[in-house]
């Protein structure tokens, strides 16, 4: 594929990896607050390329490991009532709530659908219009074009027995969350790129400022995920603490305008409980009242939640890098991908399940 | 006064029409099967309308010696020795798909089965379940692939039945084959047999079936060139078996895809498995689908394509054989089986790295993570 | 959540009042919302998430980095040549005379 394989070719990749192992002289630890790249970094095995100095921290970057219980569970009350037809992006599916997931659901006679659009939610609105239909509108920044046009389309043409079900998250504030935590190791950032192509970059100078640590925006490919972390060493070796853009191809300063415009229309500020977290300040985004006919908490009010995390799942102290999965005394044992306790084990980039696949690996070569 | 001729089912209560009085001796169905655009509960019930469908659908579509008696089970002659015997139930939906129907997996899925045993497969069953209300037009497709399928693979239908559930159950169409084969001497061809050393090899793209599914899965669909690769291994087998008798394992990777074989024969063989990702043959659009849905390659169905695995020694001429033959044309070695990591299945990424590849867990599901 | 792939402007048009496009994905086309690129025109690439083009892929950039990833490394293998080619040098005719 055009723009996408020549970034992964295996000899330039070795050879990035071997200039950073030239550059660096001392051990740090970079965080990237984005499941893509997570994902990318276990499934292409970049951090084993790197130099051991390296150390590659995995944040709550994806939106599956930081949905609060909350909303898992009155997703899963809501794809419970008769006549509604529940839709979701795939990664939903398997998220266990307090007591069960969409799948068990399915199961038990509700209509789930996974879709990889949300107009393919609209669609399936407009060709059932004697049922509800319901979207959980999940994601970071780079989602929420998407999910806003549904429902600005939804109002336009009156598609009413449309609803979204909304937990948007955003990145800033993560990093200042984790940048706040105590215990905090991270030295410096990679910045997800695709939530930059939507939001800009206007907004991590200060951050960088603040918190004397370095962001670099980057892209998902092996040899752009190297080049991020490239310019990340270079300016801690060199005590620099400022914004780069390292995907230059896709992302500018402004972002895109088109989309900030949508949401600023569609969505509104909000604080946000992430799971395993708690409530982070002005995170995250709800719909706006313009859009509140939309918002299917109005129209599907589930009371008697009470979400009961499992007692002993320490996703958070994960997620924010306090702790590895193998510290935690459930790993690997009452807590596995087959049976999740908490989301970072579901997620195939959850930093948990990610451990659990290649920690053995590790683990039986060393025996 | 002309003799009315009161059909079987009219003497049961059930709905019909009364003929023109007919010669005995000639007798053929007076109620012919367009008049019946969709199958209805009565086509299950064993009289009349069942005996339509199998004259009408089954029996041009399946033509073979065994069926035409009709007996209530068939007899048949087999050379001694060992048989190899599997069934499979087949509910694809959709049931037409780019590259094929619900009615070429269940001959061929069937006759793959029995073949991975390194047998020749010589009779197949199938059982249907139609839901009430199913197009017939869509029925005598789906037939007629499946007698051509069956030709293909040189195998007979020689036993069947029909069943027809209420509209609302049963999503169109069920099938179950279940088949019969010979296993020559000399073979012991199973997942435990694998042998640290043995060569690992593939004998074509990964991933094709499943992600023609997918671009007609409703929510998930997009156009593309890629088809199902269904196809019968039958021959493939015979042609690996004279390159080298002692075939360690055979597999075909269908749900799961290459990565639950493996772990299978990870698990039962208690080896590890190492592949080069770079080495495993993938059609470049296949790719691109999988890139844009987010799901791994080497999770995704395969339903005419074969894992085999073989001491070392015997590679070459087995890779040889299998891209001479039929639908192996692609064919490639794509890594080893070995002693470390026992249990465990192992991929070098093309940078360097290496990644665990896991057993999945149901579905492989579409991500935006 | 940042699933996006790069793909191929094929057409552009009207859905019920929305821009819309078919984009190619490396042989695979799928239909994109193009609302949030106003200005994109079939040929160009652009980043797509979940059904939505989100930005254009600046060709020009995208060359130059090709071009840099394919130099870096290179320029440090070059010099290691040079460095044990002039080691070389040393060993066998002593240290080099200045011109």
């Amino acid at each position: 594929m055009k723009y996408l394989t020549e970034y992964r070719d295996s000899e330039r990749v070795k050879r990035l990896a071997a200039e950073i192992s030239r550059i660096v002289t001392k051990p740090w630890a970079i965080m990237e607050v984005c499941g893509g790249q997570t994902h990318s970094i276990i499934r292409n095995g970049i951090d084993q390329i790197l130099p051991d100095a390296i150390e590659m921290i995995h944040g709550p970057g994806c939106p599956v490991c930081v949905t609060p219980l909350e909303i898992i569970d009155q997703a899963l009350a809501i794809a419970s009532l008769p006549n509604v037809i529940f839709c979701s992006f795939g990664d939903m599916l398997r998220v266990p709530g307090s007591t069960e997931n969409l799948f068990k659901i399915q199961g038990a006679g509700g209509d789930i659908r996974v879709v990889y659009s949300p107009l393919d939610a609209l669609n399936i609105a407009r060709q059932n219009p004697d049922k509800e239909v319901v979207f959980l509108a999940i994601g970071f920044e780079t989602t929420a074009p998407a999910n806003a046009m549904s429902v600005k389309l939804a109002k336009e043409h009156a598609i009413n027995n449309y609803s979204v079900l909304v937990s948007h998250v955003l990145v800033p504030p993560a990093i200042e969350a984790i940048m706040n935590s105590p215990g905090n190791r991270v030295d410096g950032f990679l910045a997800a790129g695709h939530v930059c192509c939507v939001t800009g970059f206007a907004a991590y100078p200060a951050l960088c400022k603040r918190y004397k640590i370095p962001i670099v925006v980057t892209g998902f490919e092996p040899l752009d995920l190297l080049e991020g972390i490239r310019r990340t060493i270079l300016q801690l070796e060199s005590g620099q603490a400022k914004l780069e853009n390292a995907y230059a191809r896709v992302v500018r300063e402004p972002g895109n305008v088109a989309a900030q415009l949508v949401i600023n229309d569609v969505f509104e500020l909000t604080d946000r409980a992430w799971r395993g977290i708690g409530v982070i300040p002005n995170s995250g985004w709800q719909l706006s009242n313009a859009y509140r006919d939309y918002d299917a908490e109005i129209k599907f009010p589930v009371s008697d939640i009470q979400p009961c995390e499992s007692p002993m799942c320490r996703a958070g102290d994960i997620l924010k890098g306090a702790i590895k999965p193998n510290e935690c005394a459930a790993f690997g044992k009452e807590c596995t991908p087959r049976n999740p306790l908490g989301a970072t084990m579901v997620s195939g980039e959850g930093a948990c399940a990610a451990y659990y696949n290649y920690g053995r690996l590790v683990q039986l070569e060393s025996q | 006064m002309k003799e009315q001729i009161v059909s079987k089912d009219a003497q049961q209560g059930k709905a019909t029409r009364i003929s023109q009085p007919v010669d005995f001796s000639k007798f053929s169905c007076p109620l012919p099967l367009q008049d019946y655009p969709n199958v209805i509960l009565g086509h299950g019930g064993g009289g009349k309308l069942s005996r339509e469908l199998l004259e009408h659908i089954f029996l041009p579509a399946f033509k073979n010696i065994h069926l035409d008696r009709l007996g209530d089970s068939t007899v048949f002659d087999i050379a001694s020795g060992r048989l190899a015997f599997s069934t499979d139930s087949y509910v694809v939906q959709p049931l037409f798909f780019p590259g094929g129907s619900i009615g070429d997996l269940a001959i061929n899925g069937t006759v793959n089965d029995l073949s991975m045993s390194g047998a020749r497969p010589l009779y197949l069953s199938a059982g249907f379940i139609i839901e009430e209300g199913f197009p017939i037009v869509q029925l005598k497709r789906i037939a007629d692939d499946m007698g051509a399928a069956a030709r293909r693979a040189g195998v007979a239908i020689i036993a069947g039945d029909t069943k027809v559930v209420q509209r609302g159950h049963g999503d169109g169409c069920y099938i179950n084959t279940s088949g019969v084969g010979v296993v020559p001497p000399g073979i012991d061809i199973g997942p435990h047999r694998a042998q640290p050393g043995d060569t690992i090899m593939v004998s074509g793209t990964l991933g094709d079936h499943g992600m023609a599914i997918m671009s007609v899965r409703e929510g998930l669909e997009f156009e593309s060139q890629i088809e199902s690769d269904s196809a019968p291994l039958h021959a493939m087998v015979a042609d690996i078996l004279v390159a080298c008798l002692d075939v360690h394992v055979l597999r075909d990777p269908t749900r799961g895809g290459l990565s639950a074989s493996l772990n299978e024969i990870a698990a039962s063989s208690g080896c590890g498995i190492v592949v080069e990702e770079a080495n495993i043959p993938i059609n470049p659009t296949v790719h691109s689908a999988c890139e844009i849905l987010g799901l791994d390659p080497l999770l995704v169905a395969n339903e005419g394509k074969l894992i085999c695995i073989v001491p070392p020694e015997a590679a070459a001429q087995v890779l040889d054989a299998i891209r001479k033959s039929p639908f192996g044309a692609s064919a490639a070695v794509i890594g080893n089986v070995v002693s470390e990591h026992p249990g465990l299945v192992v991929a070098k990424t093309a940078i360097g790295g290496s990644r665990v590849i896991t057993l999945p867990i149901g579905e492989q599901l579409p991500r935006i993570c | 959540m940042c699933l996006a792939v790069p793909g191929q402007i094929e057409s552009i048009f009207d859905k019920d009042g929305t821009r819309m496009g078919k984009v190619n994905f490396g042989g695979v086309v799928k239909e994109v919302c193009l609302a949030y690129l106003p200005d994109i025109q079939i040929g160009d690439y652009a980043i797509v998430h979940v059904g939505f083009a989100i930005s254009q892929i600046d060709e020009l950039s995208a060359q130059e980095t090709l071009r840099t990833f394919a130099e870096l490394g290179m320029l440090e293998d070059e010099l290691e040549e040079l460095r044990a080619t002039d080691s070389e040098e040393r060993t066998h005719s002593g240290p080099v005379n200045p011109r």
